[in-house]
């Protein structure tokens, strides 16, 4: 991996051991020669292995016996000849290493509070790299010609920053400056503008910050009033906002925080991560008004460290209005901010790719992701199933969009790019897939997409004029766990999800699948209920309930005492008329809409205001509730299983325990459906490896419920490596198709 | 006439053909041109010509602001509006299902005959058919044109250029609303109605006014996402709406919110938009006020030359959402 400091690293350790040779980037990665005792060379190659830079991540050591032809003096770093660099990865952006820390706070260090420090261990690189060989000319610090004491660390390889290619100082590197919303510069002073922004923030303003990957939002996480303003500003009503906060301290006033969070949280990719909040927490209830789960970060970039008190927790939101990506272009994010941001910190070194900031959970003390972006893309993932080195992209999905690109044994995963029908989010898409073409050398082969015909990514692969290979959405969320693992047995697929396209042209989303990567055959399912107004069923969870009641309970219906009829608008019964007559009332069998629907009729939630918040509110209910399973059936017609849960919605509705109990019950009845559903099948079929993949999968009560259910006689599998939502479907994709391929 | 139901001897070309011509299509459709009686019409024109042709199957026949056969007439008058053209000669060919009741029949011919007397066009040549019952849906009808080619305009995709303004003569939405309302017998008020007309006089008007106008087209199927999706692609122009400019009935906006579709991609049969330089926008949507057809017309939009071939949307809340071309019917995409 290039710029994680391992070649210096290698360096020093060659010197200290008295050995000579060279050490240089080939294409397969490191390639090291070194000469000298027995005794030395045994010590170096074992710390080769053990004392690594913690960002360069050492797959293989291979150590070859040589016979000396010409004794070598000294060790040297050679340089890379640039096509072979090419070869060689770009390392994510990583978050301020302890040296430079360390250096950034020391009154008499020549980068004292300088926000752009960084090292070979440490700083940006994919955001800002524009092409390869990774060198500073090829990055947008380009235009900051080093300084001499600069120049002296770069090509001094005793030097922890040697050959870091954006290597700055306050003398010959960016700045930052603080203006206001009109983009007039109000100080330049590099002392003054932490004062002043730090103050404003603690009077309830907000700022625009730039930082690596993009602006962010900042105002102060314990002032109702700031974070209610950025709410009404950024007009993003509910869902909730990522906090940073000034120190480990900070954070475990707010929230439970367990070692392998903590080390989440301190790790070099510095992800947001999801924890429990304290009953006592301070914070403004604005900032997750219907969650006992907020998401934090410790400071990653320099300035975040300067910026912040260690007692702060301030608000740390993608700068953007609701649903659009995050800002990273100071034009347009000027544009953009000036009516929801009072000042903005910014500085003059480009972005040259929009990142934003990962979110990861820790779960039974694994950490998972729920986006995987800054920190990680595009470090490539193990894709040891490609035999025929295929070069495949891989188009992803509509929502939550990532893509993939593979290359011999590795698979690229963009970061996150969003929802592609916003026509930022589309741009960076069709920019970022040419620039991961770019860098890592990948002309593709073939294109693989979804099923579904209106998916951007869709007509984007079928537009590239590649042979395209479409797969069946929940087929690809569980493929991607078989690449993940290198499974290659079949399975079976369990994906709970929101709605994908099925291969019956109906909405999918509560499926069960014998599949391998190959194919898949689809043995059983959630009854298919019809989605009044499609989209706008998604967006309104009270239709779907509505036409349960109907179907349960008929003309009598709106005499059943039911919590729907709270949250219900007066024109509910044409919802029921366009379900009874077909009219835009796609069937689907989607998890997910269950989810919703179990919301609405409980009276917890009738319209969204963000993809999930139904089902999320209703995941917060049930954690204080003591469930039951509630009457399902399982019925079987021509070899294909549905799970029919109207007997318990009508449980739901009749029977007299409390909201959260009925919401606990709800999510053990799913559980036990599915659980026995997996049963049966297993019992069927043989097969003893399960597979849980799909957005769905995010309830943690439905998953420890199924987890628990299936322990003892299964192997059970569930993303790590990509989210289990959308965000991982790329991958999915690739595989499927790499395993058609390799068939052929 | 006194069969009350169509006979398969309405098609056969016999006594009862004669009979069915002479006693419903004649007297409704009666003109000069018709009455020379041959095998074809013989017409003349003195400048070049558009031609156009479009076949017509709705359900239901008859709904609230019209029925099959206007639909027939103003599609075929406004396909050659749109050209830049004065319609002046249009064909009715007819397929007819057994069974179907000679009284709706007539109506449809009345209806027909007053649309082609309001676009001052002649019904000059047609044909009957009759198909078996249960091979046809009531009546299929065909309408070709002939219109005169207005001198000194250019009407085409190609001379949309960036910076233009984009016009939209009215409400969008109301025929595809007002005929699935009726089509799945929803309750829904009584305005709700289709808005079908024929546009060329309102074109003719325009046109005067502004001879320079680039591009005109009607936003049929698929609605004005289609027109613009199209004109984009072919024009190689970028397109930005303003959601908030879009002018939508409210009882449409509430017939699209229950049903959850998009007015963007609803059919209409009285509307046209219109790309045309941002000095002549003035001009144009004065004559269009002063005109039934246009009294709400209004700027939806510009050109660009940013975005080649796509269509965007200002939301409400300030993102671009893509609007691309509608596939089929509207998928959620929601995951
Ligand atoms: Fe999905
Ligand atoms: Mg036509
Ligand atoms: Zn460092
Ligand atoms: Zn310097």
């Amino acid at each position: 991996m290039q710029g994680v400091g391992f070649r210096p690293f290698v360096y020093r350790l060659a010197r200290q051991n008295s050995l000579t040779g060279f050490v240089f980037n080939d294409d397969e990665g490191v390639l090291l020669e070194i000469q000298g005792e027995q005794d030395s060379l045994a010590k170096m190659t074992a710390a080769l292995r053990t004392e690594a830079p913690p960002a360069a991540s050492v797959t293989e050591v291979i150590v070859q016996a040589k016979k000396v032809l010409t004794a070598d003096k000294i060790f040297t770093i050679k340089k890379s000849p640039p096509a072979i660099a090419r070869k060689t990865f770009i390392s994510p952006d990583l978050a301020i290493c302890p040296d430079c820390h360390r250096e950034m706070m020391d009154k008499h260090d020549r980068r004292y509070h300088y926000p752009f420090i960084n090292c070979t261990n440490c700083g940006p690189r994919f955001s800002i790299v524009e092409d390869v060989p990774y060198d500073r000319q090829n990055t947008t610090m380009k235009k900051f010609s080093m300084c001499s004491k600069c120049q002296k660390e770069y090509t001094d390889p005793q030097d922890r920053r040697f050959h870091a290619q954006p290597n700055a100082c306050a003398e010959c590197g960016p700045h930052y400056t603080l203006l206001d919303n009109k983009g007039c510069l109000l100080e330049d002073d590099s002392e003054k503008i932490l004062v002043l922004a730090h103050k404003a923030i603690k009077q309830g303003k907000i700022i625009a910050l730039k930082g690596i990957g993009g602006y962010h939002l900042v105002c102060d996480a314990y002032s109702d009033g700031a974070v209610m303003a950025l709410r009404n500003r950024k007009k993003r009503f509910a869902k909730a906002l990522a906090v940073m906060a000034g120190s480990i301290e900070a954070i475990k006033k707010i929230c439970k925080v367990s070692a392998e969070e903590e080390m989440l949280l301190k790790s070099p990719s510095a992800p947001i991560v999801l924890l429990n909040k304290n009953e006592d927490c301070q914070l403004s209830v604005n900032v997750a008004p219907d969650s006992d789960c907020i998401g934090v970060m410790l400071p990653y970039a320099p300035i975040h460290c300067l910026l912040f008190h260690s007692d702060d927790v301030f608000v740390m939101t993608s700068a953007n209005m609701s649903e659009e990506p995050i800002a990273y272009d100071d034009a347009d994010a000027q544009k953009r901010l000036t009516n929801i941001a009072d000042y903005f910190l910014v500085h003059d070194r480009r972005i040259n790719m929009r990142v934003d900031d990962s979110v990861m959970r820790v779960f039974r003390k694994v950490p998972c992701y729920i986006r995987r972006s800054r920190g990680f893309a595009p470090a490539p993932l193990p894709f040891v199933a490609n035999k025929k080195n295929l070069a495949i992209f891989a188009a992803g999905s509509q929502l939550k969009n990532t893509f993939c690109l593979t290359k011999d044994d590795k698979a690229f995963m963009s970061q996150h790019i969003g929802d592609l029908a916003n026509k930022a989010a589309y741009d960076s898409y069709k920019k970022a897939i040419e620039h991961y073409q770019r860098i890592f050398d990948i002309q593709p082969q073939l294109a693989v997409c979804d099923l579904h015909p209106e998916y951007f990514s869709t007509k984007y692969a079928l537009a590239t004029g590649l042979p395209v290979i479409k797969v069946q959405h929940h087929h690809a969320h569980i493929a991607s766990v078989l690449a993940e693992n290198n499974i290659s047995e079949k399975v079976i697929g369990i994906a709970l999800d929101g709605t994908g396209y099925g291969a019956d042209g109906h909405l999918w989303g509560g499926e069960f699948l014998l599949c391998d990567c190959t194919s898949y055959e689809r043995m059983a399912h959630f009854a298919y209920l019809p989605l009044p107004g499609a989209s706008a069923g998604i967006k309104e969870p009270w239709r779907m309930a509505a036409y349960i009641m109907h179907l349960l309970y008929g003309g009598q219906m709106r005499k059943m005492e039911c919590d729907l009829w709270k949250i219900i608008p007066g024109n509910w019964p044409l919802a029921v008329q366009i379900a009874e007559a077909g009219l835009n009332s796609p069937l689907t069998s989607s998890a997910g809409r269950l989810f919703d629907a179990a919301a609405a009729v409980l009276g917890i939630r009738g319209k969204i205001n963000y993809e999930g918040q139904a089902a999320v509110e209703l995941e917060q209910v049930a954690a204080s509730g003591q469930g039951k399973i509630l009457p399902y059936e399982i019925q079987q017609r021509q070899g294909m299983r549905s799970i029919n849960f109207l007997p318990m919605f009508k449980s739901l509705i009749e029977n007299n325990d409390t909201l959260a109990d009925k919401a606990a019950s709800f999510h053990l009845t799913i559980a036990a459906a599915v659980v026995q559903t997996a049963q049966l099948l297993s019992r069927q079929t043989g097969v003893k490896k399960i597979v849980l993949s799909g957005g769905v999968f995010q309830n943690l009560i439905l998953l420890k419920n199924v987890l628990t259910m299936l322990e003892g006689g299964f192997s059970v599998y569930i993303n790590r490596k990509v989210p289990v939502n959308d965000g991982g479907l790329a991958f999915g994709q690739a595989a499927v198709a790499c395993a058609l391929i390799n068939e052929k | 006439m006194e069969d009350k139901f169509i006979t398969m001897a309405h098609g056969a070309g016999g006594a009862k053909s004669q009979e069915l011509v002479a006693e419903i299509m004649m007297p409704a459709f009666d003109n000069k041109y018709l009455r020379q009686m041959h095998d074809g019409a013989k017409l003349s024109v003195k400048n070049n010509i558009a031609f156009t042709t479009d076949s017509y199957v709705v359900e239901p026949l008859f709904f609230n602001g019209g029925n099959i056969g206007k639909l027939a007439v103003c599609g075929t008058v406004n396909d050659l509006a749109m050209t830049g053209a004065v319609p002046k000669y249009i064909s009715v060919g007819m397929i007819l299902e057994e069974g179907f009741p000679v009284s709706e029949l007539r109506s449809i011919v009345d209806t027909m005959r007053q649309a082609a007397d309001e676009a001052g066009v002649y019904i000059v040549t047609g044909d009957t058919k009759v198909v078996n019952k249960n091979n046809g849906d009531g009546i299929f009808i065909n309408t070709a044109g002939i219109g005169e080619l207005i001198e000194g305009c250019d009407i085409a995709p190609q001379n949309v250029k960036p910076g233009m303004d984009i016009i939209v003569s009215g409400y969008l939405g109301d025929h595809a609303a007002a005929i699935m309302a009726l089509r799945h017998k929803l309750q829904l008020p009584d305005t709700l109605k289709s808005d079908c007309a024929p546009l060329n006089k309102l074109v003719a008007k325009i046109l005067k006014a502004a001879p320079g106008i680039a591009a005109l087209r009607d936003a049929t199927r698929g609605g004005a996402a289609a027109v613009l999706n199209e004109i984009a692609g072919q024009a190689g122009v970028g397109m930005l709406i303003d959601e908030e400019c879009l002018p939508v009935r409210r009882e449409v906006r509430g017939f699209c919110d229950i049903l959850g579709f998009d007015p963007m991609y609803l059919a209409n049969e009285g509307k046209m938009l219109i790309f045309a330089n941002k000095a002549d926008t003035a001009k144009i949507l004065a004559v269009m006020h002063a005109d039934e057809y246009g009294k709400n017309a209004c700027v939806i939009g510009s050109t660009n030359d940013t975005a080649p071939g796509e269509v965007g949307l200002r939301t409400n809340i300030g993102g671009i959402r893509i609007i691309d071309m509608p596939a089929g019917e509207q998928i959620p995409r929601i995951c």
